[in-house]
């Protein structure tokens, strides 16, 4: 057993770098994206062998699952801004990046591009005699945080850290979302889908079924978050997942949700967040320190909060940009003055 | 304790092919691929180090730290993509170094 084990391991630590390169070699950059996501499946693989289930489940949801689709809607994006520019087709715009890099190097910089090369060489030297020579003191954290699970409210100790030994690091993290959402608000406007792209029925069907199981499975996840793998960012991941299937099918439903209610639903977790922890300064303690007897319900409730809003962040950073209103555009303009000034509130 | 000098061994590796990738690659949207990997390769050498302490005991911080580094990668990545697409949508370039697509048009006619 523990043979099989070490073969896998090592089929798993040589695919990993193998991947990468063929990744970041392949002329195509929808295999790459591709090639990208199998990636992310396969760390996702190496996280549950290095008992990490809570990295696991973040990193297939997210790493792998959102990341992935993040990068094929901007790959479309660009690929139809060229198709619209009706000046170099895909095929030549392939060719050409196929072609281009490397003649330009050979051409005009080879001294360059091999300093370049010795000095990462160096450096990825120094990286791995630091690597050997670090000593880790046994078990890390392990026994602190061990010692200390009875205050926290929670059994799981991934969550007890997030949320409660470092829930500053969390918050912030929670506003790095929040942040993200804003910055590709500003930047772009959402795409409006071509007649062509219309969703098919199988589609929708299977939407219709996956969506409410999918908002049952988040919920799981954020409860059991409290005593095993799992989480507000598991769960939001899935709830986010369940969104970006709602906009490929492009049910009506999703068009039709009012811009206030889409904009407190980003703003509730960060300020549910922020709220909290003002409060538990309140009650009488330091920031985001819990009542002991309550501190259970203080995480899940925070948990929730993000959940929903990390999971609608998510759905909004893959629709790629503000929403458009075709009636009201300049009131578009003032309610984004006026979330500028809940983001002011949120620093 | 094999395992662990592997395991390492891979994450080294994938940050170095991600360096590489930064350097080296001209279209923005495989530097950001490129990033990532980085990313990737940082987040298992910090697996493996709350692996490797003991034995039975695992660290959960590090836990913790790389489940926030995902979701603060997946934020910068979604911003830099919205960059790009704006970067070609006023300058008509994704390429770094690239010359401007009309010098570019003649070319492929010609």
């Amino acid at each position: 057993m523990t043979s099989v084990m070490s073969f896998f391991d090592i089929m798993l630590v040589l695919a990993l770098p193998w991947l990468g390169w063929r990744l970041l070699a392949s002329p195509d950059l929808f295999r790459a994206v591709v090639l990208f996501i199998s990636l992310g499946l396969l760390m996702s693989l190496t996280w549950v062998r290095l008992h990490a289930p809570d990295v696991a489940l973040a990193e297939a949801a997210i790493g792998a699952g959102l990341t992935g689709a993040l990068f094929l809607s901007a790959l479309r994006r660009l690929e139809r801004m060229q198709d619209s520019e009706r000046r170099l087709d895909y095929a030549e715009k392939r060719e050409e990046e196929r072609q281009a890099p490397p003649a330009r190097r050979r051409r005009s910089k080879p001294i360059a591009y091999g300093l370049a090369l010795l000095l990462l060489v160096f450096f990825l030297v120094l990286l791995g005699w630091s690597l050997v020579k670090t000593s880790v003191s046994p078990g890390g954290l392990g026994p602190a945080v061990t010692g200390q699970m009875g205050q926290t409210g929670v059994q799981s100790q991934v969550t007890a850290v997030l949320l409660n030994f470092r829930g500053y690091d969390t918050l912030l993290e929670v506003m790095v979302l929040f942040l993200a959402a804003l910055g590709s608000w500003s930047l772009t406007r959402i795409r409006q889908p071509l007649p062509e792209e219309v969703a098919a029925p199988v589609l929708a069907s299977l939407v219709r079924l996956l969506v409410p199981l999918m908002i049952i499975v988040a919920g799981y996840l954020v409860w059991i978050g409290s005593s095993r793998a799992g989480g507000a960012f598991q769960g939001g991941a899935v709830l986010g997942a369940a969104g970006v299937l709602l906009l490929l099918a492009d049910v009506t439903v999703v068009r039709q949700i009012p811009s206030a209610l889409l904009r407190w639903a980003l703003v509730l977790g960060p300020l549910l967040f922020l709220l909290s922890a003002i409060a538990c300064m309140w009650i009488g303690g330091n920031l985001l320190e819990y009542p002991r007897q309550s501190a259970g319900a203080w995480i899940l409730l925070i948990e929730s909060a993000t959940a929903v809003s990390i999971g609608v962040t998510l759905a909004a950073l893959y629709a790629g940009g503000r929403p458009l209103e075709p009636s009201a555009l300049e009131e578009a303009g003032e309610v984004a003055s006026e979330s500028g000034g809940d983001e002011g509130e949120g620093e | 304790m094999n395992t662990i000098f592997l395991y390492n061994f891979s994450g080294l590796a994938l940050f170095a092919i991600g360096l590489h990738g930064l350097i080296r690659s001209s279209h923005l949207l495989r530097k950001i691929l490129a990033a990532n990997l980085m990313s990737s390769g940082v987040f298992l050498i910090m697996i493996v180090g709350a692996y490797g302490t003991d034995k039975g005991m695992i660290d959960p911080v590090p836990h913790a730290m790389v489940l926030t580094g995902i979701v603060v990668s997946v934020s910068a990545t979604a911003v830099a993509l919205a960059l790009v697409c704006l970067v070609q949508e006023t300058t008509n370039r994704v390429l770094l170094l690239q010359k401007r697509k009309k010098e570019q048009g003649r070319r492929t006619d010609a």
